[in-house]
Formats: C-alpha cells, sequence, structure tokens
C-alpha cells in the first residue's frame, strides 16, 4: 500500500531550508545587540562611577570614632554618630507617621472609593508625588513656626516635611500591592458572613503583607537622604541629640553638606568625613533595598 | 427522537437511581428525603425577583420555591443569569457595583432583603462556594476550615475549634487526606482537595442553605465525582443549589431542575421552567426545556 506521507526528493528544493540563515538578519541582530548592550553600560557607568569615588574618599573618613562619638566640643575631630543617630530618629519617626496615614489611605482608596471622592483623592497623590523636597521643608517650618515661634528648629519638624514626601508613595505602592489580592478572596470571605472592614484586618492586608512591607522600605530608602527640607527644618548641631521633641537634630545628609560647606580648620579631615557620611547614607539605602527584598521573598503569598 | 445528547442524560438518571439506592436506607421511600433528626434545613422562596446591572436587566421575574434537604439544580446555556440568581440568593450580587435586586427573596419566610436586614447575617446563614477554588493563602489547611469561626465569631476554646475542623473535613471527605498536614498551607493541595476544603470551610459555619456556583467545572472527572457523592451526602443535612452548565451532572446529583434561558443576547434571562430532575430530563413541559436538554441548543 502506497504510503499517503509524502517525503521531499532529491531533487526538490526544500520551502523550509530556501532562505538559508539569512546573513543580513544575522547581522543586524549582532549590531543591535551590541548597540543595546553599549547602551547599558553607558547607563551603568555613573552608577559605578559614583559608588567607587564616594568609596574610595569616603573610606579614609570612617573610623569607630566616626560611628562612636559626637563632634560636641571638639574643634576639627569628632565623629558623626550624632548624625548617624539623628537619620535613624527623624525617618524612623516620619515612618510612623507615613506608614498608618499611607496604608489606611490606600485602604480606602481601594476598597471603599468610589466616584468623585476617589478621583479626587488620586488626583491629589499624584499631586503629592511631585512635591519638590525644599517645598515640604518650608511647609513644616512655616507650620510649626505658628506654634512655636520663628527659628523654631526641631527633629520633628525634619520628620513632618520627609512625612509629606514619604505619604504618595506609600499611597501607591500599597495601592498597587492591594489591587494585586484577587477579588475571589475578599468573596470568599463575605460568603462566610465576613463583615467587611474584618475581611480587609483578616484577610486581604495579610495576604498584601509582604509586599506592603516591600514598599514601605523603599520609599523609607527614597527619603532617607533628603537634604533640602532638613536643612530647613532641623538646624545644624554638634551633640548627640535623639528627642525629636526638643531641639536641633544633626543628620547624616545635613551633616555632609555641613562638613563640605564650612569644613573649619583641619579641612582635609572634614572634607573625608563628609564623604564618609555620603557613602554611609548609601549604605543605608542599599541595605533598606536588599532587606525589602528578603522580607518579600521570605513572606510572600502564592496566590494561586 | 433519541439522540445522543438524551442517551447521555438517561445514563446520567440512571446513575443518580444507583446513587440514591446506595445512599438510603431499603425501607425509605425514593421521594422521602433522609432528614437527621434535630437539623432543619430551610426553604428558599423567590418571588419576581429581577436583577439589574445598572441599567441592564439581566434576570427577569423569577418565581421558584427552593425545598429543604433537596440538591436543585439550576441549568441553561451560558450568559443566561443562572450564576447571577444564585448570588441574589445570599446577597453576594449587591456587591457587584451598581448592581440592583427587585422582588422578594424568603428564607422561611423571612424577607431576606428588608431593609433591617444585616447582609452579613445572611451569608452566615447562607453559605457559598464557588466556580474557582479559593482557600486563603495565607492560612493553614486547619485555620482555612476554622475560618468562619475566626473570622466571625468570638474567642472559641481550642478544643471546640478542634472538633469543629474535624468535624467539618469529615463532612467534606478529605480528612483522611490531610489529617497529617493540618497546618501546611492551604494552597498546597490539589484543585479537588481544594474545592473541598471550601466546602468544608462553608460547612463548618453551619449554614442552613449551601450555594455552589459551578463547583466541579474547574475539577477533573475523580475529583468532579468526588464532589458529587459528597452533594449527594450534604443534602441530608443541608439544602443545596448547585448551578451548573453540564446538564449531566444536573441530572446525575440534583432532585430538582430549573432551566434558565435567554431569548436573545441582551435580553434578560428568565425561568422557564422547574420540576423534579426526571420529569425535566425525561418529560419536561415546554419545548425549550426539550430542546435545551435534548442538545439542540445550548
Amino acid at each position: 500500500m502506497e504510503s499517503s506521507v509524502q517525503t521531499l526528493s532529491p531533487d526538490q528544493p526544500s520551502r523550509l531550508l530556501a532562505n538559508g540563515l539569512d546573513t543580513r538578519r544575522r547581522i543586524v541582530n549582532i549590531v543591535m545587540t551590541a548597540l543595546i548592550a553599549a547602551a547599558f553600560a553607558l547607563a551603568m557607568i555613573p552608577l559605578f562611577s559614583l559608588v567607587f569615588e564616594v568609596a574610595t574618599r569616603g573610606i579614609p573618613g570612617l573610623s569607630a570614632e566616626f560611628f562612636t562619638a559626637d563632634a560636641r566640643g571638639v574643634v576639627g575631630g569628632g565623629g558623626a554618630a550624632h548624625a548617624i543617630m539623628g537619620t535613624l530618629v527623624i525617618t524612623g519617626v516620619a515612618a510612623l507617621i507615613s506608614v498608618p496615614i499611607g496604608i489606611m489611605a490606600a485602604i480606602y482608596l481601594n476598597e471603599y472609593g468610589t466616584g468623585r471622592l476617589r478621583r479626587a483623592l488620586t488626583f491629589f497623590v499624584d499631586v503629592m508625588t511631585g512635591i519638590p523636597s525644599i517645598v515640604a521643608g518650608l511647609f513644616a517650618y512655616a507650620l510649626f513656626e505658628i506654634f512655636f515661634g520663628p527659628g523654631i528648629r526641631l527633629g520633628v519638624m525634619g520628620s513632618v516635611a520627609l512625612s509629606v514626601l514619604m505619604i504618595p508613595i506609600v499611597i501607591r505602592s500599597a495601592e498597587e500591592v492591594l489591587k494585586i489580592v484577587p477579588d475571589h478572596l475578599r468573596e470568599a470571605a463575605y460568603a462566610l458572613g465576613t463583615p467587611k472592614w474584618k475581611t480587609i484586618t483578616k484577610i486581604v492586608l495579610p495576604t498584601a503583607f509582604a509586599g506592603l512591607v516591600t514598599g514601605v522600605m523603599i520609599a523609607i530608602a527614597r527619603i532617607v537622604g533628603e537634604t533640602a527640607p532638613l536643612l530647613v527644618t532641623t538646624g545644624v548641631v554638634d551633640s548627640m541629640n535623639t528627642d525629636p521633641f526638643n531641639g536641633r537634630m544633626q543628620n547624616l545628609a545635613v551633616y555632609a553638606y555641613n562638613e563640605y560647606r564650612s569644613p573649619g580648620v583641619m579641612k582635609q579631615a572634614a572634607y573625608d568625613k563628609a564623604w564618609a557620611a555620603a557613602l554611609t547614607l548609601i549604605a543605608i539605602v542599599m541595605i533598606l533595598n536588599v532587606a525589602a527584598r528578603l522580607v518579600y521573598r521570605r513572606y510572600k503569598t502564592e496566590i494561586r | 427522537m433519541l439522540g445522543a445528547a438524551t442517551k447521555r442524560n438517561a445514563d446520567a438518571l440512571d446513575d443518580r437511581k444507583g446513587r440514591m439506592a446506595e445512599s438510603r436506607p431499603a425501607s425509605a421511600t425514593s421521594t422521602e428525603p433522609t432528614k437527621v433528626p434535630g437539623r432543619r434545613a430551610k426553604t428558599i422562596e423567590t418571588r419576581g425577583v429581577n436583577l439589574f446591572y445598572g441599567d441592564f436587566h439581566a434576570v427577569e421575574e423569577v418565581t421558584m420555591t427552593i425545598e429543604p434537604n433537596k440538591v436543585t439544580a439550576l441549568i441553561g446555556s451560558s450568559g443566561c443569569g443562572k450564576t447571577t440568581f444564585l448570588r441574589s440568593l445570599n446577597r453576594m450580587h449587591e456587591l457587584t457595583p451598581g448592581a440592583r435586586v427587585q422582588g422578594e427573596v424568603t428564607l422561611d419566610g423571612e424577607d431576606i432583603y428588608d431593609s433591617r436586614v444585616d447582609p452579613v447575617a445572611v451569608r452566615r446563614l447562607i453559605g457559598m462556594v464557588f466556580q474557582q477554588p479559593n482557600p486563603f493563602p495565607t492560612m493553614s489547611i486547619y485555620d482555612n476550615a476554622a475560618a468562619g469561626l475566626n473570622l466571625n465569631a468570638k474567642k472559641v476554646s481550642k478544643a471546640h475549634k478542634d472538633s469543629v475542623v474535624e468535624r467539618s473535613l469529615r463532612g467534606a471527605h478529605l480528612w483522611d487526606e490531610v489529617k497529617d498536614r493540618l497546618d501546611k498551607p492551604g494552597g498546597g493541595l490539589s484543585g479537588g482537595q481544594q474545592q473541598r476544603l471550601c466546602i468544608a470551610r462553608a460547612i463548618a459555619v453551619e449554614p442552613e442553605i449551601l450555594l455552589m456556583d459551578e463547583p466541579c467545572s474547574a475539577l477533573d472527572p475523580v475529583a468532579t465525582l468526588a464532589v458529587e457523592d459528597l452533594i449527594g451526602e450534604l443534602k441530608s443535612r443541608y439544602t443545596i443549589v448547585v448551578v451548573t452548565h453540564n446538564m449531566q451532572q444536573a441530572a446525575r446529583a440534583s432532585d430538582v431542575t430549573a432551566f434558565f434561558n435567554l431569548d436573545a443576547t441582551g435580553k434578560p434571562g428568565h425561568l422557564v421552567e422547574i420540576g423534579p430532575t426526571e420529569e425535566i430530563f425525561t418529560n419536561p413541559n415546554e419545548k425549550e426545556t426539550e430542546d435545551y436538554v435534548s442538545g439542540r441548543f445550548g
């Protein structure tokens, strides 16, 4: 019986192989790959150069003293412990203010909001993400000036200024994460007779937990190095102050700026310390970003 | 006119007869539902129910009675409003923005849409299982089964919770498979097991009515059979309403069948006929019904 499957006879040209491995296409492929790789390398240059410069100039400024001593009463010497502490305190208080407000606003926008109020809120959040940081700082200053008079400088003012910058970031990322929680989980909870608020606290938020934490950590990393708002709100001081409600508080960003601008008698030491402060800031941002990834990986919920 | 579809239905009806005979003690008559003493399942009656999504009239004028301790199947082609109607029975329809309900739905005489009634209370009495199994991913199997208790009730003792979890997992025929791994996440089970977990979760709160929206359509045939068997057993304790697009499943697993249909796309779905399953499939009153069950459309 003759087979009904046709096979290629030797003198019949193959249609599949007719074009060969098109040389022109191969060349274009190689050229484009090279261009894209070059563009990537170009984009990476500023990053690597920055890290290299800060590292090489900052490392000489690092010392045990840098991390443990403040600059009180010392001329040209001293450390930046007060600045490091200050950054941690100011950023911490800012997070304490921003996280509850931001997450609750995101919950409102995603779970409850309807119609005009929601559109208006979303618009304002978008506007807030574009506020220049100095404006946030001036706002915080003006606000406290009303109650405490001119010239007031407090750690908490810096936190308020940073919150203005941080809240829209938290809202945006929390909103995205809450959107990802599938509706069928909410429906399953409603079908069991669960009230809406309980569905949110016991089902939606735990499911979104990893994403929320990551969003918050990234928001913190964004504002930890903001200098302009802190210049006008927290002031410059040499001694350690951990009370945000009492007096000026130094922080790494302003410290770096100050050491560079007013190096005093021992110029090189001051410059070194400024670079070291910058290096510490970069290190903090990197640690926060890495921690955010690790938290996400550890706590994320696989949603089928 | 015996076509292939009608033959399939006939086979399914035979399956059903076989199952009824297996699960009933020999002394009970075939139409008497077996009831567990002290557990009275409730009746749902709907009168003139019209359902809307905004201005779109989705379901029109449904008047029917859902009898206690029986499985009522809602059948009909896609888009004819069966799921919309099902969701109106436990006040889930109104969760969709713009959705409206007109008409009366009573649970043992009480109107569930009365303005004084809290929808949350309604949903605690009328449970639902969805098409896509949806165990809570952040919770273990144990916590999923106990979710109804955790989310609703005040503090219950561990012993009470343990017994509820075991009772509902046994009731869902899942206990033996998961009793050694109750603390593993709920999402780690197979599709059929997940669906049975969702059923366990629903029955753990002891609702009076159980609504099921195409519970087997995402499952393989073996799991489907397990769930259908389970439904047959559960009806002795609950009133069950199942939406299914699979006619043979309705023929196999239900006591009463309601056929929904659409006149044309864009028109509202309506109830064509409701009656005992045997009658609907072998000797329906309406020609539409006969056309649908013999496979001429749908």
